[in-house]
């Protein structure tokens, strides 16, 4: 992939920036194949700003005279303003960030190309894997065994080559019930409670069609998981009539005379082309300067984004509550099984188990369940809020979990052992990263593009000293309880820090966090000495 | 006591407000100054305290097959929901607690804490405004102490110490204050010291109708002027809406004339009168009180409100005022139309916001003892401490305290105290329990020998004070200097659950993070101590004189 085919202005000088927080300043802009650089032209604190292009959602250009301007707007949620001189110059720098911002080729993109000189390829990439997590989990060994049966991905091309099934069900078994799931998602397990031994398994939607097949050995399946059990538990993310609807097109869900052991709740939960829709009227109307109360708490209410917050939390806490209180083993799906099912076990897992909540821990939480488990990271976070694209695949189902986790330490500043500038550091590199973590859309495109030999792993990186020191929680208290969040519309809030990140009132509260991280600090000291 | 019918009943259940699966059994008590449930089950001994005059309302709902339910709302926004199994027993409950709760006497009358009479005394000295004049560096050249207002002769609703320009003489005073309602004439509300000469003053609207005219008047208005010699021009905030200030002049009230009075720029900012307020304080209750709303439910009636609006229009005009008088360094001229509601609002607010001693746990007393008791806001009838007009009641005072509130979520290193130091005031402007709001004004609180007979919050709260200490303020930090560059964009405003869902446990965060750091605030300084005592010690023997 040549780059240079796409810049044909690669250096303006006396450029104007503009950048929120900050007084404009004057310097040279510089493009390259993936990056946007701007150096200050003041000697004596010469100021650079480098941006992804990746990360530039959407540009308006405006002529005036012989220059024009150029407003950036980035998929992080900043706004960035350039006052280019010469036509010609600014029509060209308009042109390279929209096609280099914007490039489908996953190999040509920047984490193929990030070398930092502290870090070496090959290095191991990721946190752990099925196969380490399976051994480290001694508990599973007598019910549960690790099934290499998707080892070349021909069984369920989403998944990892290595799933827990129950011991008692064989991979011939597993081959047939895989038939009968959409994209061949059978059920797996993804969460084993140590109290009291329940299991949260994730899976797609059975395919049954409008003619209501059924399938043994898919039964067989979900009857092992619950085995020396009275009952389990099916939350399905859809609405009951969503769910009879899918039957429509070959879907459907697991009716009560074939699984007469299992009890089903529907909760429907806002996914795709909706959500998308929820977080582009939010940003929106955080960006409305109209200075009316009426207006933007309508906005608000109209983006439905806190309803989404609202019913993804109480989603868990019902699942949760399946788990922990009511002592039952789940089966969690929707449709495709890669988006709310895998939003609402994360929240579970963190609510239940305090190995989630350290950093460590949270980490691999997301690798387990987003990366391995497979979310389509690659369409589902195209674009972001500013994008004049066509919606095509593109929802922010990551970063409403992202959103609520934030709630979660919001209301137990003390449980979780990140904090959040972890949260905005991962709700940014989702959408624009160095690293490889995010690319593609499951593990099998990872590997025809050796993503794991050829770019750095992002959780890798955020668990160096300094980076964990960063952010850690500094008031990090480990609770073996569960946190069981509140859901009412007066316990949720707006997160400033990630949707009105560009204003001076989330400095405040920024500062007021160092002020805690400070006394902490302060007195660790003394109480060591 | 003859008001209670009935003094105890058992097997009464207490409702959670909502989780209605969670519900306590208990016995019910009534004394002649709290109502008291206690939990009859599990083995802790849990109780929930309720003050007679607290109690707002009492009300018997329709009988169910699982007994009779009574309702009782209060002033501090807990609402308990009783159900008690026989009617009757119901009914006799209902019956003494509207008697009780219509209290002859006010409780901080009787309310008598193990204190003896020399430290009540001196709890009163606690606060002293001269003191806080004497701050502002006054008396000055500028400003001098009138004497005009001693027994309450020109206007009876204001103090009887009052400052004034250095200029304006006493007939220019009373003439002004003859065409001014309830007398209540330009008077300094809060100077800035030597080196900014711009001050803000306070009144009640003129008595202009629509073409009158007072000399005096005018020449009150140009003496504020002269008492700050750095502008050429002064501000008068009218803070009503338009309508209703065109709306008194038919009235025979209304508006300074800017023809009239010479430099004066004049400015209405649109704050809703008492009853707008009381209206969307009542309709966002009812939202708060909504069983399981949806997000969409809860948004649209915190919306429909209007609550926050009302909010943002107090704060905006308190950053107008204290823009004006930081920035630009001109005085201004505040007046609703009584100027004891609006006016002290946003005298309050533009108080935080231009002076750090004001965001202190006594400069936060200070302010509400000098803008709200001293000048005469009528607690007794906005916070209905006895019956009387229900269109007197109004929840002006909980403004004052939220937008501080609000203030403080945007600044948490800027404010001395802390969230529960506003909740406890919001508490005892209704509780009647201290001397402090008793009355209407100054006047009214001598007649009723306040000061002989009462205790004082202010003195309370202050032997309390780590409880009300926010750990995170810096008094030194930026963004404690100073000006507080408050934002009002819309989403800076936030809901306040902690004080109107303030007894719903369920709702808040279930770890603090300020009673962490208190406890590790606390440590830290001791161990300081230690560390201090250790090095001493070391020096100690160093020093020790050669034998």
């Amino acid at each position: 992939m040549e780059f240079a085919e796409h810049i044909k202005t690669a250096n303006v000088e006396d450029v104007v920036l503009r950048q929120p927080l900050q007084p404009p300043s004057r310097g040279t802009l510089c493009i390259t194949g993936h990056h946007l650089l701007f150096s200050d032209r003041e000697e004596s604190d010469s100021r650079q700003v480098l941006l992804l292009l990746r990360n530039i959602d959407a540009i308006e250009k405006r002529m005036s005279g012989s220059s024009g301007t150029i407003t950036m707007k980035c998929k992080d949620l900043r706004v960035l303003q350039l006052d280019i001189p010469g036509m010609e110059q600014c029509l060209n720098i308009a042109h390279s960030i929209e096609t280099l911002s914007c490039l489908d080729c996953v190999s040509a993109m920047y984490p193929f190309f990030y070398r930092p000189v502290d870090l070496s390829l090959p290095e191991q990439w990721g946190l752990s894997s099925p196969e380490m997590h399976y051994s480290q989990m001694k508990e599973l060994y007598e019910k549960w065994r690790l099934s290499t049966v998707n080892r070349d991905y021909s069984v369920c091309p989403s998944y990892p080559p290595a799933v827990i099934v129950p011991k008692s069900i064989d991979d011939d078994t597993l081959k047939k019930a895989a038939k009968f799931r959409q994209g061949g998602r059978f059920p797996v397990l993804c969460y084993y409670h140590k109290k009291n031994g329940m299991v949260i398994m994730r899976s797609s939607q059975p395919l049954l069609g409008a003619n209501r097949k059924r399938c043994k050995e898919d039964e067989l399946l979900l009857q092992a998981v619950i085995e020396g059990s009275d009952k389990g538990y099916i939350i399905d993310t859809r609405s009951m009539q969503q769910a009879q609807q899918a039957r429509m097109t070959g879907g459907g869900f697991e009716s009560k005379s074939f699984y007469d052991r299992w009890k089903r709740f529907h909760r429907q939960m806002e996914r795709g082309k909706a959500l998308q829709e929820s977080l582009i009227k939010l940003v929106e109307a955080c960006g409305d300067e109209s200075n009316n109360m009426d207006r933007w708490l309508s906005k608000l209410e109209n983006s439905k984004w806190l309803s989404h917050v609202q019913n993804a939390l109480s989603t868990a806490g019902l699942l949760v509550e399946c788990v922990e209180r009511d002592g039952h083993s789940v089966l969690v799906h929707g449709s495709e099984g890669t988006d709310c099912s895998l939003l609402i076990s994360t929240l579970a897992q963190l609510i239940m188990d305090p190995c989630c909540r350290t950093m460590e821990g949270f980490l691999g939480l997301l690798e387990r369940e987003w990366i391995q488990a497979r979310h389509p990271f690659q369409q589902r976070c195209a674009h972001s809020a500013y994008s004049h694209a066509r919606l095509q695949q593109e929802s922010p189902v990551f970063l409403l979990l992202l959103d609520c986790v934030w709630q979660l330490w919001r209301q137990f500043p003390l449980a979780l052992g990140f904090s959040e500038a972890l949260l905005l550091r991962l709700a940014t590199e989702v959408y624009a990263s160095d690293y490889g973590t995010f690319l593609c859309n499951s593990d099998q495109e990872r590997c025809a593009l050796e993503v794991k030999e050829r770019t750095h792993c992002l959780f890798r990186a955020l668990l160096r000293p300094t980076e964990r020191d960063y952010y850690s929680n500094p008031l990090y208290e480990r609770t073996e309880l569960a946190i069981w969040p509140s859901v009412h519309p007066q316990s949720l809030q707006l997160w400033k820090g990630y949707f009105l990140r560009w204003t001076q009132q989330v400095r405040h509260l920024e500062e007021a966090q160092e002020e805690i991280r400070n006394m902490v600090i302060e007195w660790g000291k003394l109480a060591r000495s | 006591m003859e008001h209670i019918r009935l003094p105890k009943v058992e097997n009464v259940k207490l409702l959670d407000r909502i989780s209605h699966r969670r519900r306590r059994v208990g016995t019910l008590y009534l004394t002649a100054t709290h109502t008291i449930f206690v939990e009859s089950e599990a083995g802790v001994r849990n109780e929930t305290w309720v003050l007679h005059s607290l109690v707002c309302s009492v009300d018997k709902l329709a009988a169910t097959p699982s007994g009779c339910p009574l309702l009782i709302h209060c002033k501090n926004f807990q609402v308990l929901h009783f159900i008690i199994s026989k009617e009757q027993e119901c009914h006799d409950i209902h019956l003494s607690l509207q008697r009780l709760s219509h209290y002859d006497e006010l409780y901080c009358f009787s309310y008598k804490p193990n204190v003896d009479e020399k430290e009540r005394r001196q709890e009163w000295d606690f606060l002293d405004l001269k003191a806080d004049y004497s701050r502002m560096g006054l008396p000055s050249s500028l400003w001098k102490l009138s004497p005009v207002n001693q027994h309450y002769k020109v206007s009876d609703t204001y103090p009887a110490d009052l400052f004034v320009p250095e200029s304006a003489t006493p007939p220019v005073i009373v003439g002004s204050s003859k065409f001014r309602s309830r007398g209540r004439f330009p008077a300094l509300s809060c100077a800035q010291g030597e080196s900014h000469t711009a001050a803000i003053c306070r009144s009640s609207q003129p008595l202009s109708g629509f073409s009158a005219r007072c000399l005096e008047d005018e020449q009150m208005l140009e003496a504020i002027l002269r008492s700050n010699p750095c502008s050429d021009f002064m501000y008068v905030v009218d803070t009503r809406p338009k309508l209703n200030a065109i709306a008194n002049r038919a009235a025979g009230k209304g508006y300074e004339n800017e023809d009239n009075y010479s430099n004066i720029k004049f400015q209405f900012v649109g704050i809703e009168n008492i009853h707008v307020m009381r209206n969307s304080q009542q309709k966002m209750l009812e939202v708060c009180e909504l069983r399981s709303p949806s997000m969409s439910d809860f948004l649209e009636g915190l919306e429909s409100s209007g609550w926050l609006k009302h909010i943002k229009a107090v704060l905006d005009a308190g950053i107008f005022i204290a823009k004006a008088v930081a920035e630009e360094g001109v005085s201004v001229l505040i007046h609703c139309s009584d100027g004891w509601d609006r006016t002290s609002q946003v005298c309050s607010v533009a108080c935080v916001l231009l002076d750090p001693y004001y965001r202190t746990l006594r400069g936060f007393m200070v302010l509400i003892e000098k803008d709200w008791v001293s000048f005469g806001h009528k607690f007794s009838h906005r916070c209905k401490h006895v019956v009387g007009d229900p269109k007197e009641v109004s929840p002006i005072i909980d403004q004052l305290l939220e937008c501080v509130w609000q203030l403080m979520e945007q600044f948490p290193c800027a404010f001395e105290f802390n969230e529960r130091f506003l909740i406890t005031i919001h508490n005892h402007f209704y509780s009647c329990q201290f001397g402090n709001f008793i009355g209407n004004n100054q006047r009214e609180r001598i007649e009723l020998r306040v000061h002989e007979r009462t205790h004082s919050l202010w003195s309370y709260l202050w032997a309390n004070r780590t409880d009300y200490t926010n750990p995170l303020y810096r008094p030194n930090h930026s963004q404690t200097q100073g000006l507080l560059r408050a934002s009002t964009s819309p989403y800076s405003f936030k809901f306040w659950k902690g004080l109107y869902n303030r007894f719903d446990h369920g709702m808040h965060p279930r770890q603090s993070v300020e009673d962490y750091l208190r406890a590790i605030q606390e440590e830290t300084q001791q161990l300081e101590e230690q560390l201090s005592s250790h090095t001493q010690v070391g020096q100690g023997y160093a020093d020790l004189p050669q034998a």
